[in-house]
């Protein structure tokens, strides 16, 4: 039997509704015209900037490096290595980290203390900081400590700073899911508070974590701003080789290129943003499936 | 009007003993000191005598744990006031009640698992060989091992049956011969092996809902504790499993002391050596209840001789 | 029914009380949690780092350059021979390109918002959000690419027939307003979905219709949720680097028109540093100036928006 409360969650039909007047009707026609936009939109977008490219996705695209003077055979090579190695650096700077901080605030801080007040406005202010800005963060301490700031290492830490915030967040909501019972069953046997969060707590936590930190991953490996002032060599023509390396990534790279006024490097730009594209792609579909397969259902 | 609103597994009796409690409120009401006429009364409510056991209880108490004057504070609401009571070695002591009188953190802080709660506070001694638990020098980890607690609602962890058994052991760094017999003797201890034997390695989740409770006392059983807690361990099972429970209640009687929060009163007459019956006190004005022992006597007092009216009025179900 | 060896208390001599005062000292226990508080603490020290770091070639800058000629002098060509630092051309690049960003964002984010909220079909919202996510997901060079090799050629010159050059901040605050719609649809959603269904059924009972009922009773209740996301696209617009350095424009001067060609704040901070900077120069010095700028006024938007929602909700 249909119920109120049943038929109270769908939306239902105009007449119902009393939606004969014109201003209704006119809008729902605002109100479909504002989504039609946006998807129109997203298909033109996806659609021209994958067309430009299409003529350059070639081997030369993945073997071979950029190049100033023949913007025919310039290569997303080193770019893409670059991604990976400053990927990498940033999940291992970000996730143990970020994790470790989303257990201590959902798992141990009384949140009336004033010291843990301060953390979360701060990380409130710190997930609406401009991407820029961390990228300046990450070049004034590479000098003060006297570091090279063009290296993979700073670009890592940039974009571990960036994504920091998310990563808490999503440790935090993964966290508090888990259910209370679950935590006085473990402690009713004698276990302590941080036993418990290692053996029962973050493991059934651990889906939510993964999906979270892909989704984060995904976001840094867009990112370019942070990383102009740390990378911004214009045309790197070497794979990087350590943490000390100089070095590019895909999202420089297009902007790099897209810059140019030549077509052929607008064609290369369109390319590299289809291959960058397509890894995204492949780490949300990631995520979605860690989430579909292993979110626990309490 | 009372409404007789306890959740029973046999339904008959308690329509009977609503009846009778209608004929009863008719009748007088009577002086509370014990009379044949009230004990007759009390029987003619179809009511919970012949649930009590005919089983010896040794007028003298030897206590494991007791307490002395414990009230239960959540900031500045006091929930529980005024509590001496005690936990005899090798018996099952009930605390029973209606809703909202405390009844559920008195327990929780007779293991300190009440430290959880925000602003939870005890003030009074809770002993437990004579020591009190809310001291400073007090482990409250070693104190939550040796107190046992099984909860209301199952809640087996999402590992299999074997680590289920096994966390407790290995967290708190038991040294054991063989995990793998501790798990076999935890499982007995509490009727389950039989079932679960050829399935150790799967989820705890796969089992039935009594299959769970009893796991989770497995699960209790195998860091060997004395005492064991139990927060109405069976309001959410149905009667052949809750059956079966009170069954294990009394075989784990001969090792361990027992105390077991029930709002059925015929689970409490039917297991329990002592009884405590709370009830609630409503502050003027903010409607805050806070719960206060009323009555505490071996089980057969408590149901045929109550000396106090609250407890009797309780009883015949003028109230729930 | 138990069979099996006893499962009791452990064997312990008569007459002794087992002891429950503390003897495991559990260090690593207290190192462990050491470690996960400093982790969280860590915001706290990145957020002075943050300050530290712009402030400090800041105050370099500022030995060379007056206050009132950074903030009030017209003209910016800081790698001139003849430089001027007045920064307010950048600030008017910003602020085309976010106003016209908002006028993208906040009706079309906005209406789908509603449309998500009181509106969809099971079916469309299955298609809608994952369109909204994939808007959020897209990096903002691509955006940038986009704005730049389409939307200002092909939409604005051919089709429209405006008077844009290759930059103009108009092309780059339409792609940033795009950019920006998922942001203020999804927090908008959110906050009309929590409103309690017992508040519409008590419209439609009084004889409303939909449109009403959103407009009057849901919308108002959300007001919190949609007034903190229209300021976090604000935010967001205004922090915004890559589309503007690629679409909005190079020249750093007073924009007058949406047509017109215009630096903002970040797109100068992207277009210098892709270029030579060492440290301690003046150039680099500028960077962090205009990056401090940038900071400050982010921070005093988020604090704004922080305050609203306070005292919204409080009325409410």
């Amino acid at each position: 039997m249909a119920t109120i409360g049943s038929l109270a969650g769908q939306p239902m039909r105009a007449e119902r509704y009393g939606d004969r007047s014109f201003g209704s009707i006119a809008f729902l026609i605002a109100l479909w015209a504002a989504v039609g936009f946006a998807v129109l939109t997203l298909g033109v977008l996806l659609v021209d900037s994958m067309l430009d490219g299409a003529v350059r996705l070639d081997g030369a695209l993945f073997t071979r490096y950029s190049s100033q003077i023949l913007p025919e055979t310039a290569g997303a090579r080193a770019a893409i290595l670059g991604s990976a190695w400053v990927i990498a650096v940033t999940a291992t700077l970000a996730i143990p980290l970020g994790v470790a901080a989303g257990v201590y605030l959902e798992e141990f801080a009384d949140p009336k203390r004033w010291y843990n007040k301060l953390i979360e406005v701060n990380l409130t202010n710190l997930a609406a900081v401009p991407a820029i800005v961390y990228g300046m963060l990450t070049a004034g301490l590479a000098l003060s400590i006297g570091l090279e700031r063009r290296v993979v290492l700073a670009g890592g830490i940039a974009l571990a700073l960036l994504i920091l915030p998310v990563i808490i967040i999503a440790t935090r909501e993964s966290v508090r899911a888990v259910p209370q019972e679950i935590r006085d069953g473990s402690l009713a046997l004698g276990a302590t508070p941080l036993q418990t969060v290692w053996r029962q707590t973050l493991p059934s936590a651990v889906p939510g974590i993964a999906t979270g930190a892909i989704l984060a991953l995904s976001r840094a490996l867009g990112e370019a701003a942070p990383l102009l002032l740390l990378g911004g060599l214009v045309f790197v023509n070497y794979d990087p080789d350590g943490l000390f390396s100089g070095f590019t990534t895909l999202p420089i790279q297009i902007f790099n290129w897209a810059s140019q006024p030549q077509l052929a490097f607008q064609q290369v730009a369109s390319a590299a943003i289809i291959v960058m594209l397509i890894l995204l792609l492949m780490m949300n579909a990631l995520a979605i499936f860690i989430r579909n397969r292993y979110q626990k259902r309490w | 009007m009372a409404t007789f609103s306890t959740r029973t597994p046999a339904g008959t009796s308690d329509a009977s003993a609503s009846d009778g409690a209608a004929r009863a409120t008719a009748d007088a009401r009577a002086a509370v000191p014990s009379s044949p006429e009230r004990e007759d009364h009390l029987r003619a409510t179809g009511g919970l005598t012949h649930h009590v056991r005919d089983r010896h209880v040794a007028p003298e108490i030897d206590p494991v744990m007791a307490c002395e004057n414990v009230d239960v504070y959540y900031g500045d609401f006091r929930a529980v006031t005024n509590v001496s009571l005690e936990f005899g070695k090798n018996e099952i002591t009930a605390l029973i009640g209606p809703s909202g009188c405390g009844k559920s953190t008195l327990i929780r802080s007779l293991n300190r698992m009440n430290d959880l709660v925000e602003g939870a506070r005890v003030e009074g001694r809770v002993t437990y060989h004579d020591k009190n638990i809310y001291d400073r020098d007090v482990d409250p980890i070693e104190v939550r091992r040796r107190i046992g607690m099984v909860f209301q609602k199952p809640n087996p962890f999402p590992k299999s049956i074997y680590d289920n058994i096994a966390y407790g052991p290995r967290v708190t760094g038991m040294k054991v011969d063989s995990m793998d017999e501790v798990v076999e003797e935890s499982l007995t201890r509490a009727a389950l092996w039989d079932e679960v034997k050829d399935k150790l390695k799967q989820s705890a989740f796969g089992l039935s809902g009594g299959q769970q409770q009893r796991l989770c006392i497995a699960r209790t059983l195998a860091v060997k504790p004395d005492v064991i807690l139990m927060d109405e361990p069976a309001s959410a099972l149905d009667p052949i499993a809750t059956a079966r429970i009170e069954d294990l209640m009394l075989e784990l009687r001969e090792d361990f002391a027992i105390v077991v929060v029930t709002h059925n009163m015929q689970q409490a007459a039917r297991v329990a050596d002592r009884t405590a019956f709370f009830t609630a006190l409503a502050a003027e004005g903010s409607g805050d209840r806070t719960g206060l022992l009323v009555e505490y006597d071996v089980t057969r007092n408590i149901f045929q001789n109550p000396r106090d009216k609250r407890t009797e009025d309780y009883i015949s179900g003028r109230f729930g | 029914m138990a069979t099996g060896p006893r499962s009791g208390p452990p064997d312990r001599p008569p007459g002794s009380a087992p002891d429950i005062t503390h003897h495991k000292k559990r260090y690593g226990e207290r190192l462990a949690l050491l470690g996960l508080g400093g982790s969280a603490a860590l915001s706290v020290g990145i957020t002075i780092a943050i300050v530290v770091a712009l402030v400090r070639p800041s105050i370099d800058f500022f030995r060379e350059v007056s206050f009132s000629e950074f903030l009030t002098g017209t003209r910016w060509a800081p790698t001139f021979a003849d430089a001027d630092f007045g920064v307010l051309p950048l600030i008017t690049g910003t602020l085309w390109t976010t106003f016209i960003g908002l006028t993208i964002a906040v009706p079309l984010g906005l209406g789908a918002a509603i449309y998500l909220s009181e509106y969809a079909h099971d079916r469309v919202r299955k298609i809608l959000k994952p369109v909204l996510e994939i808007l959020a997901g897209i990096p903002s060079v691509v955006y940038g690419y986009f704005a730049l090799y389409f939307v200002a050629p092909v939409l604005l010159k051919d089709l429209l027939n405006l008077e844009v050059g290759t930059f103009s901040v108009l092309a780059a605050g339409l792609v940033l307003g795009v950019m920006i719609i998922p942001t203020v649809a999804s927090l908008s959603e959110d906050a009309m979905s929590a409103v309690p269904q017992a508040l519409r059924q008590g419209s439609y009972a009084l004889g409303a219709n939909r449109m009403r009922t959103t407009l009057r009773v849901v919308f108002p209740a959300a007001i919190s949720g949609i007034t903190a996301s229209i300021v976090l696209g604000l935010s967001r617009a205004v922090g915004e680097t890559m589309i503007v350095a690629l679409a909005a424009g190079t020249r750093a001067q007073i924009v007058t028109a949406p047509t017109g060609n215009g630096q903002t704040m970040t797109g100068f901070i992207a277009q210098t540093a892709t270029g030579e900077s060492s440290p301690g120069s003046l150039t680099y010095n500028t960077l962090f100036a205009v990056g401090l700028l940038l900071f400050v006024i982010t921070l005093i938007i988020n604090l704004i928006a922080a305050s609203i929602v306070r005292r919204i909700r409080e009325v409410y």
